[in-house]
């Protein structure tokens, strides 16, 4: 699988790990989450509507395209949140998510 | 002392804001991004090492000031900033906000809202794929992360913000394949002797930067449809001016027709809204200064689509407006209208020279997606005109073309057109939809633990 962005400049930063679907990948301080995974990957997640695949849209918080799950905790919005060492990224909900199950 | 919250820290939130501390107020912001600057002005993470020319052009001296001036402001305690949080719904003198301190509410005596714009987008058959963006996405993949969206794009729509993101891209060494305007010619020379005899300078400079594209520039262009595999964008298909269908190979599409004007929360803060033919979308009503409803004010492209330098001066009549009305001294600001009514003479110029493409609306294929957030077709909600009505709320109800997670940011004037058309009317009588809280997704832990609290005390 090839990514999809082109890093033009600004490559002089810190590397940071994290995963994806359980893939090891790495991205740069700085890089947003939709960034460090678009470098390896052509896209984020499945439609919900569509056979499609979706890799955002207007990365600025709008079009809400690019909200993707993590193994732990709440979904994030990929354009806008900041890409963290040891983050376990999904591109789709985990099989027992809080709410799939009674509630604790 | 009055509480006075501002929406939006652009260059219209950051001069409302400097006018008020002048005065000797403390307002409060709240602003989505990171670091205040709005979009045009958006700032790398901290760490970036390209200079103000580099990321901001001949706009770079305009940006530095905004943003030193917004952060000495900050350092010196005279404004309360909650970063990276979004205000979400409005109630009597409440703002509800969510954000990294989870949510709370911020109480108001006055409100600025400088809430901005984004990508005007017209559907493209297959702009659902993976790796089509708008325009404004393209700009700040390569501003605020410094990489392109794809290895060989394609950019189409029209407006400035097509020259302006694909010369940007170009200088930076990205490849663009092709910049695909939807633009007449006869429409842009009309339109350009208006905006150079408003703003000659900034007219001359879009000119010279056009010129600069040379070959892969084409105007009068029919977008006819994107193709795409498991990967994403393999190429764009369209129609030269002289008739010829022709396709682009490509890996990313930017798409993008001018700007939309960001109302949601004007809408709920019970601003009236009107159809402006000429910006081809509704707009707030508001007077000269941006007095819009009640202790309601207007700043920027969420009220008047001007782009940057339009919104400093509009940031700074709101809160001289605001002044006024707290009975507070206000400076004189007789040269500031003088400019603005200056850059509206440019903007209304602009909307003839790039026009809103309706006539390729009108004939969206039936199997064409309208509604990207939930993968609806024109076809689907012509099907709901029988008994919808060409009413756009009425449209959405049963069609749920605006319904989508974007809230209808990006469909809702598309879906208009689609349905005007098929009734034959104008599309200013199907109306216009109406806001709904939250206006940003609002995750629901942060409510949840509220409620733990409230229980606990």
């Amino acid at each position: 699988m090839t990514g999809r962005i082109v890093r033009l400049a600004e490559t002089a930063r810190p590397e940071v790990s994290f995963t994806f679907d359980g893939a090891m990948l790495t991205g740069l301080d700085g890089d947003t989450v939709l960034t460090a995974i678009l470098q390896a990957r052509p896209d984020l997640r499945p439609s919900e509507f569509g056979p499609e695949r979706r890799a955002g849209f207007c990365l600025m918080g709008a079009c809400q395209d690019c909200w993707i799950w993590q193994e732990q905790g709440p979904r994030l919005r990929a354009c806008s949140t900041p890409i963290v060492a040891g983050m376990a990224l999904l591109s789709e909900a985990p099989r027992h998510w809080p709410g799939t199950e009674a509630a604790p | 002392m009055s509480r006075i919250l501002i929406v939006g820290a652009g260059p219209a939130g950051i001069r409302a804001a400097e006018r008020l501390v002048e005065a000797g107020l403390h307002p409060v912001i709240v602003d989505e991004g990171a670091r205040a600057g709005g979009q045009i002005y958006r700032r790398p993470p901290a760490g970036f090492t390209r200079t103000a020319a580099q990321l901001y052009g001949s706009e770079a001296a305009k940006a530095t000031a905004l943003h030193s001036r917004f952060d000495a402001m900050l350092t010196a305690g005279q404004v309360t900033c909650h970063a990276r949080s979004s205000v979400i719904a409005l109630s009597a003198g409440v703002a509800h906000v969510t954000g990294p301190e989870g949510a709370q509410q911020i109480g108001f005596d006055k409100l600025i809202l400088a809430t901005g714009a984004m990508d005007r987008l017209a559907p493209v058959p297959g702009w659902q794929s993976a790796g089509v963006y708008s325009l404004g996405a393209a700009q700040i993949a390569l501003k605020s992360q410094g990489v392109a969206l794809g290895a060989r794009m394609v950019l189409a729509g029209s407006g400035p913000l097509l020259t302006l993101v694909a010369s940007q891209l170009i200088r930076a060494g990205a490849q663009v394949a092709a910049v695909l305007d939807t633009a007449p010619l006869a429409d842009q020379l009309a339109g350009g002797v208006g905006m150079a005899l408003a703003r000659p300078w900034v007219t001359l400079r879009g000119a010279l930067m056009r010129a600069h594209l040379r070959r892969v520039y084409h105007a009068a262009v029919r977008l006819t449809g994107i193709e795409s595999d498991a990967n994403g964008p393999t190429a764009v298909w369209w129609v030269d001016r002289a008739g010829r269908a022709r396709s682009t190979p490509c890996d990313a599409v930017a798409l993008g027709w001018h700007l939309r004007a960001e109302t949601h929360l004007s809408d709920l803060a019970g601003v009236s809204m009107r159809w402006d033919p000429q910006f081809h979308q509704w707009l707030p009503q508001a007077d000269d200064y941006g007095r819009a409803a009640k202790d309601v004010y207007l700043a920027g492209d969420g009220l008047r689509i001007l782009g940057a330098d339009g919104a400093e001066l509009a940031g700074k009549l709101a809160a001289t407006a605001c002044l006024q009305d707290l009975g507070r001294p206000a400076p004189d600001v007789a040269q500031d209208l003088r400019r603005l009514r200056r850059m509206q003479r440019f903007a209304k110029a602009l909307q003839r020279a790039f026009p809103w493409p309706a006539d390729m609306l009108r004939s969206l294929p039936d199997d064409a997606i309208l509604c990207r957030c939930e993968g609806i077709s024109a076809g689907d909600l012509r099907d709901a005109l029988p008994l919808a009505g060409a009413d756009a709320n009425r449209g959405k109800a049963l069609s749920r073309v605006g319904m989508g997670r974007c809230q209808g940011r990006y469909c809702q004037l598309a879906g208009a057109e689609v349905l005007a058309a098929k009734a034959g009317v104008r599309v200013a009588q199907v109306g216009r939809l109406r806001s709904q809280p939250p206006v940003r997704p609002a995750p629901i832990s942060a409510y949840m633990s509220d409620a733990r609290k409230d229980a606990a005390e």
